[in-house]
């Protein structure tokens, strides 16, 4: 594919990274002085570095502002305090160019002519593009209440409820009693509403969204909204802190007992297909001081939920799902915030019921037993991240995320991909520079690439997908390369 | 494929190996502060104070941050290195223990929050940094701190001695009879830059500026609160006056729990008629 020249080319700029890196840290501007994230930077008056390492990440000054439910805690919270004109909302969308690549894929022989057989190609596609909006709301209704509304849009502007809660804190005086209802993005090792990466391969944690090849558990991942009630707690600078949620096992779908039409798993329907139970998470973390070095911080999580794998029917129509069957996801996390570097890791392991991987949410009962050749899914993943502060204002962020598969959900799987279908490696490098930063509103220049590579994804289908097939280490690579403008006020 | 994986590989080590080198480099002059085995460092100070200080204390440390003028009380102007909470005599320049207390702790009813979040290395180096604000920290050295004495038991007569002094020092005038901040003379306060400064209001208050203890307390009338009308008393009041005082304080505060209040409230139930009110004189006004 590569000519020798281009290829010596190419080496000779791997070799020189690290140093082009330098130079690009030395070329661009530097940072102006530190002059913000809006809502509560409006509020409290602190720039947005105050409590973001860079917005929206958090640092732990953040996390302790968060964790008392967006309070301060110097007894000026209450809204009652605040100059009536006050209104805590912010708006956040990035208009971008970027382009997304992905090899491996099945092109027509004859454009318009699927039947005259495909071959494999890379397709690319280039061009300016919008993210959704985020339009949030948040703050508190009275001192130790508080609440957030996000509707969040996609690029067409088509808006759903993101978040909206509201949280009770510091419950009989103490911080270690915190409950809020609502739907709310479950306490993870690492929050993925905050993630920093924007770009089409790299604007997510794989590990809290991934499905095995042919499983059809409809469970999104834990990386989805949640909808039910957490009670958290945690200490003066929340090194120590515990969160415990029970959410309705719907994946956080909403208004759905009203006969919205829901796409669930394999079925679409216009009535709910709650499984009328609860799924649970846990996560608690500890953090301690690295004398001289910054602060550790390791944790463990689990998500024990339930979907159902066929409806309750009247007249044939489904009413509600039962034969509920289980899931989990589980791991552990470590975080060494050093100086003017983070590094971050986080390990998940994960099991589907076979019931579930096999049979999904149909419209009838599964077997009870599982059938031979079927099997429990198991998959082992996690990510290391590592993001280096150059100042407030600008930030390098690096990760690498891989996902590998212990058990197919059956052996059909095995045999018409391979064993390792649905392994991934996907790397993210992004930089991000804010040219100014006060309190009022938050710019920030991104530019970022992304590449993954997946195992036996034979998304492409068709006949070119049964070529595919036969390959054991079929795989494709796909990449996006990013340049945005993320901003919000 | 093996050029991918070479890309891959050699990003992958040029971010880990950037991010790996340069916290080594960050760290630099030693300006002694030291607080609790630590030494504050100013270039790493520099980068913390740009990251949570400068919106409100400003580039400059003047106090003129972007959100200065919207702040209330207005944020400390540290090139006057002039600070209210200290442990050392007023005049005096605070111990380093004092800054990073009055950074842990925050200054309650104003928009400075308690910074506990931040490691102890990261509030000391603020420590470090802001002490370059003033070239009085390279001419004086700080105050020794202020000796404290064993609180005595919170008798009534202790609670009795120190409302007359309340009454007889005209404390009253600022913080009104009632410890409400309402006395006649609360109105005409300002600081030493002339904006309006309210007295504490202890009947509302539950915590201290400078903490929350009766040590606190103590502390406030020993060493004053410079750049505010509060006045250090450490010439006037003995140490045993400074305690009923405080014993007298705190029957104030409806909202705190203290030994002072409860004998207080007991002996009000069997003096009721007794008992002769604060700042009589102004009783008419």
């Amino acid at each position: 594919m590569n000519s020798p020249s281009m290829s010596k080319t190419i080496n000779r700029i791997i070799a020189a990274g690290p140093a082009l890196l330098l130079l690009l840290a030395v070329l661009l501007p530097a940072p102006k002085p530190t002059n913000a994230i809006p809502a509560f930077a409006r509020k409290y008056g602190l720039p947005c570095s105050a409590c973001h390492i860079s917005w929206p990440e958090l640092n732990n000054f953040g996390q302790v502002f968060r964790d008392n439910g967006y309070q301060m805690m110097n007894e000026r919270d209450s809204p009652i305090t605040r100059d009536p004109s006050y209104f805590p909302m912010t708006v956040r969308i990035t208009p971008q160019w970027h382009r997304e690549s992905a090899d491996t894929q099945a092109v027509d022989n004859t454009p318009g002519v699927p039947s005259n057989g495909s071959h494999s190609g890379t397709l690319s596609t280039t061009g300016f593009d919008l993210s959704g909006v985020d339009l949030w709301f948040g703050g508190t209704l009275y001192k130790n209440i508080s609440f957030i509304v996000l509707p969040s849009s996609d690029p067409t502007a088509t808006f759903h409820f993101e978040s909206a809660y509201v949280r009770f804190d510091n419950l009989l005086h103490t911080s270690w009693l915190n409950f809020k209802v609502g739907k709310f993005e479950l306490d993870l090792p690492v929050s993925e509403k905050r993630l920093l990466t924007m770009s089409g391969d790299g604007g997510f944690y794989y590990i809290y969204h991934f499905t095995s090849p042919g499983n059809l558990n409809p469970f999104g991942g834990i990386g989805d909204n949640q909808l039910g009630m957490e009670l958290m707690g945690h200490n003066a600078n929340s090194y120590t802190r515990y969160a415990f949620a029970a959410v309705s096992s719907l994946d956080g779908g909403v208004n759905q007992s009203y006969g919205e039409t829901v796409n669930f798993g394999n079925i679409t329907s216009t009535f709910p297909p709650a499984g009328r139970t609860f799924d649970y998470y846990g996560h608690f973390e500890q953090g301690f001081n690295t004398k001289g070095n910054g602060f550790m911080k390791v944790g463990a999580y689990a998500y024990y939920g339930f979907a159902p794998t066929f409806f309750q029917t009247s007249g044939g129509t489904p009413i509600y799902g039962r034969g509920n069957k289980p899931f989990y996801r589980a791991g552990a996390e470590w975080k060494w915030y050093f100086n003017k570097v983070l590094f971050k890791g986080v390990y998940m392991h994960a099991y589907d019921n076979g019931i579930l991987a096999n049979f999904g949410l149909g419209t009838t009962r599964p077997p009870a037993t599982l059938p031979a050749g079927d099997h429990n899914v198991v998959w082992n993943g996690g990510f290391l991240e590592g993001q280096y502060i150059i100042s407030p204002q600008w930030i390098v962020i690096a990760r690498w995320e891989t996902i590998h598969m212990a058990q197919q959900a059956n052996d059909g799987i095995v045999a018409s991909m391979s064993g390792n279908a649905g392994n991934l490696n996907a790397f993210t490098i992004a930089n991000r520079w804010n040219p100014f930063m006060f309190s009022r509103a938050g710019l920030a220049l991104q530019q970022e690439y992304s590449f993954v590579k997946s195992n036996g994804i034979t998304n492409q289908g068709g006949a070119f997908g049964a070529a595919c097939a036969t390959v054991p280490t079929c795989t494709i690579t796909s990449s996006s390369l990013f340049f945005g403008v993320d901003f919000d006020f | 494929m093996a050029l991918s994986k070479k890309i891959t590989r050699s990003l992958m080590f040029a971010a880990f190996g950037v991010a790996l080198a340069t916290p080594f480099v960050a760290r630099g002059q030693d300006t002694g502060a030291h607080v609790n085995g630590l030494t504050g460092n100013v270039e790493a100070g520099k980068q913390d104070y740009r990251r949570w200080c400068v919106g409100c204390h400003g580039k400059e440390g003047n106090g003129e941050g972007e959100n200065a003028p919207y702040v209330d009380p207005r944020p400390r102007d540290f090139t006057e290195a002039l600070f209210r909470w200290r442990s050392t005599p007023t005049g005096t320049l605070p111990t380093d223990q004092d800054l990073y207390d009055t950074i842990t702790r925050g200054v309650v009813d104003t928009l400075m929050p308690t910074w506990r979040p931040l490691t102890p290395q990261t509030r000391i180096d603020l420590v470090a940094y802001i002490k370059t604000f003033s070239p009085k920290w390279k001419t004086q050295k700080p105050g020794t701190p202020i000796t404290i004495p064993p609180e005595p038991p919170q008798m009534i007569d202790s609670v009795l001695h120190g409302r007359q002094l309340f009454d007889q020092m005209q404390c009253w005038k600022c913080h009104g009879p009632e410890g409400r901040g309402d006395g006649p003379s609360a109105i005409t306060l300002t600081d030493d830059k002339g904006e309006p400064i309210r007295p504490y209001n202890f009947h509302d208050g539950t915590r201290f500026r400078c903490g929350e203890t009766n040590e606190d307390l103590y502390k406030i009338f020993m060493t004053g609160l410079d750049g505010s009308p509060m006045p250090s008393f450490a010439d006037s009041l003995k140490p045993q006056d400074a305690w009923d005082l405080v014993h007298f304080l705190r029957t104030l505060q409806p909202n705190v729990k203290s030994e002072s209040r409860n004998v207080w409230l007991e002996y009000v139930k069997t003096h009721q008629g007794q008992i002769k009110p604060i700042g009589v004189e102004s009783a008419g006004q």
